[in-house]
């Protein structure tokens, strides 16, 4: 497996040694660095999946999606966000303006920080915590703040239910994603990143784990297609009865800060799925196939990650298209009635299997 | 080959300053690209099309705040689970008996919340 932290050295050594820089400067430089570098993924992933996300949706009622704008329409995302950039930003009369104008940035710091965490490569990450998933949860829910926000201070009917609901599903199942990254921690024995990352080197989790990784993994691709607000959990912005939800009242690039930062969530559950159940950047390994290993990792660490994700997510966009939409009641009655229930007998059952080491 | 390290804290700090960074970038360019015109009308509140009555920061359902009160029960014991669940596979069988006592709280918790019917949409 290459070492993909001879990149973040280089850099290191090129300000210090290369250039002379005092160790204040560096640290600024490296950190200016690395927000353009998250910055440029951001925008890439999001344009990504704006583009993915048309081109499953039409393929799943037999359409063609974007085909006009660049080959197979790959420019349509960037010619939908240059639109968004040159829409009127309205200025509305009855709104709370600080409120209004801070949950865009509540979203998209949520989305930017659980961002950072994610483990792109073999020495590619840029926090690594040794709380890292920890952290993850924790930063990813600053996310709800930003939509109650939103749908609040908009002062409208239909911005305010919609808020509520959301609100309400996204604390719901967040008990149900908590209770399923347990479950993998007692597995793995480390809240870190890389240490995650590491322990799945011989065999991924959701086959060492057992029956427990999978039913874990299955309560968390649904829980986190609840978080995200999508697919068929998508009533907070239910079109035929409340318009667009909580960013009714958003126009231009204010609405665009939710659409990315929706899409973002997406690639950020299915980041965080790869991570717990799939071994993160780490290759497929079979124990005791030492050349197929080999063969395995030669591919390169980053590519494994972003396939891994990008399965995952593709997963989540086929819920959409496929399943109608909730009622509120059975939405809130099956994340407490059977998904917490289920994952709080399935982290029994993980204790179990560990602590008699029946893992492989 | 000298390596400098950042701490993890700075790291985190840059990761939330580019989020606000992206946004006030993004819309300082929206705001020198798109137009800008005024209208009465424009302010109002996009609702059906009739002036809204009344004030739209209302009440609403309580049992929205049923299930905000029940997250936070739940999730304080998360919270709570996450140290154990690290230690789980050293602390071994004694571990698991006395996360039982605690696990056995949560779950009482949860059947006299079903039980008192906070967990039935009304």
């Amino acid at each position: 497996m290459q070492d993909l932290s001879f990149i973040t050295h280089w850099i290191d050594n090129l300000f210090r040694v290369v250039l002379g820089c005092p160790d204040w400067l560096t640290v600024t430089l490296e950190c200016v660095l690395l927000g353009v570098a998250l910055l440029l993924v951001y925008a890439v992933l999001a344009l990504f999946y704006i583009w993915f996300e048309r081109k499953v949706c039409a393929a799943f009622q037999c359409r063609l999606g974007p085909n006009r704008v660049g080959p197979f329409g790959v420019l349509q995302p960037f010619a939908d966000m240059f639109k968004m950039l040159i829409k009127e930003l309205i200025s509305l009369n009855h709104v709370d303006k600080f409120l209004f104008a801070l949950a865009p940035f509540l979203v998209i710091v949520a989305s930017m920080m659980a961002f950072a965490v994610l483990p792109w490569g073999n020495g590619l990450q840029a926090v690594d915590f040794n709380i890292g998933i920890f952290f993850l949860l924790a930063v990813s829910s600053i996310g709800v703040l930003g939509i109650l926000l939103a749908g609040w201070s908009s002062n409208n009917k239909f911005t305010l239910i919609g808020a509520l609901r959301s609100g309400a599903q996204m604390v719901s199942y967040e008990i149900s994603i908590s209770l399923s990254v347990i479950t993998m921690v007692v597995l793995s024995g480390t809240m870190s990143v890389q240490g995650i990352v590491h322990a799945q080197d011989h065999c991924w989790f959701i086959f060492s784990g057992h029956i427990p990784a999978i039913i874990a993994f299955l309560v968390y691709v649904i829980a986190g297609t609840a978080e995200t607000n999508r697919g068929p959990f998508d009533l907070p912005e239910a079109e035929s009865e409340l318009t667009a939800g909580y960013h009714t009242e958003y126009s231009g690039m204010h609405f665009g800060f939710f659409y990315l930062a929706e899409y973002l969530n997406l690639f950020i559950v299915g980041g965080v799925a790869a991570l717990l159940f799939f071994g993160g950047w780490m290759p497929l390994h079979i124990p005791g196939w030492d050349g197929f290993n080999h063969v395995m990792n030669y591919i390169p660490s980053v590519i494994w990650f972003l396939g891994k994700a990008v399965v995952i997510t593709f997963v989540m966009i086929w819920f959409k298209w496929t399943f109608p939409r909730l009622r509120i009641d059975q939405l809130l009655s099956f994340e407490w009635k059977y998904l917490m229930p289920i994952s709080l007998v399935n982290l029994v059952l993980m204790t179990l299997v560990v602590v008699f080491g029946l893992y492989i | 080959m000298i390596t400098l390290s950042i701490s993890n804290g700075v790291l985190a700090v840059t990761a939330a300053l580019t989020g606000i960074a992206l946004v006030a970038l993004a819309l300082l360019v929206a705001g020198l690209m798109s137009p800008r015109s005024y209208n009465e009308q424009k302010g109002e509140a996009y609702e059906c099309g009739i002036p809204t009555r009344g004030v739209s920061m209302a009440q609403f359902k309580i049992g929205y705040y049923l299930y905000a009160i029940l997250f936070l029960m739940f999730d304080v014991e998360c919270v709570f689970l996450f140290p154990w669940a690290v230690r789980a596979k050293t602390l071994g069988v004694d571990g698991l008996t006395c996360i039982a006592v605690f696990f056995i709280i949560l779950v009482l918790g949860l059947v006299y919340a079903w039980r008192k019917g906070a967990l039935q949409w009304k």
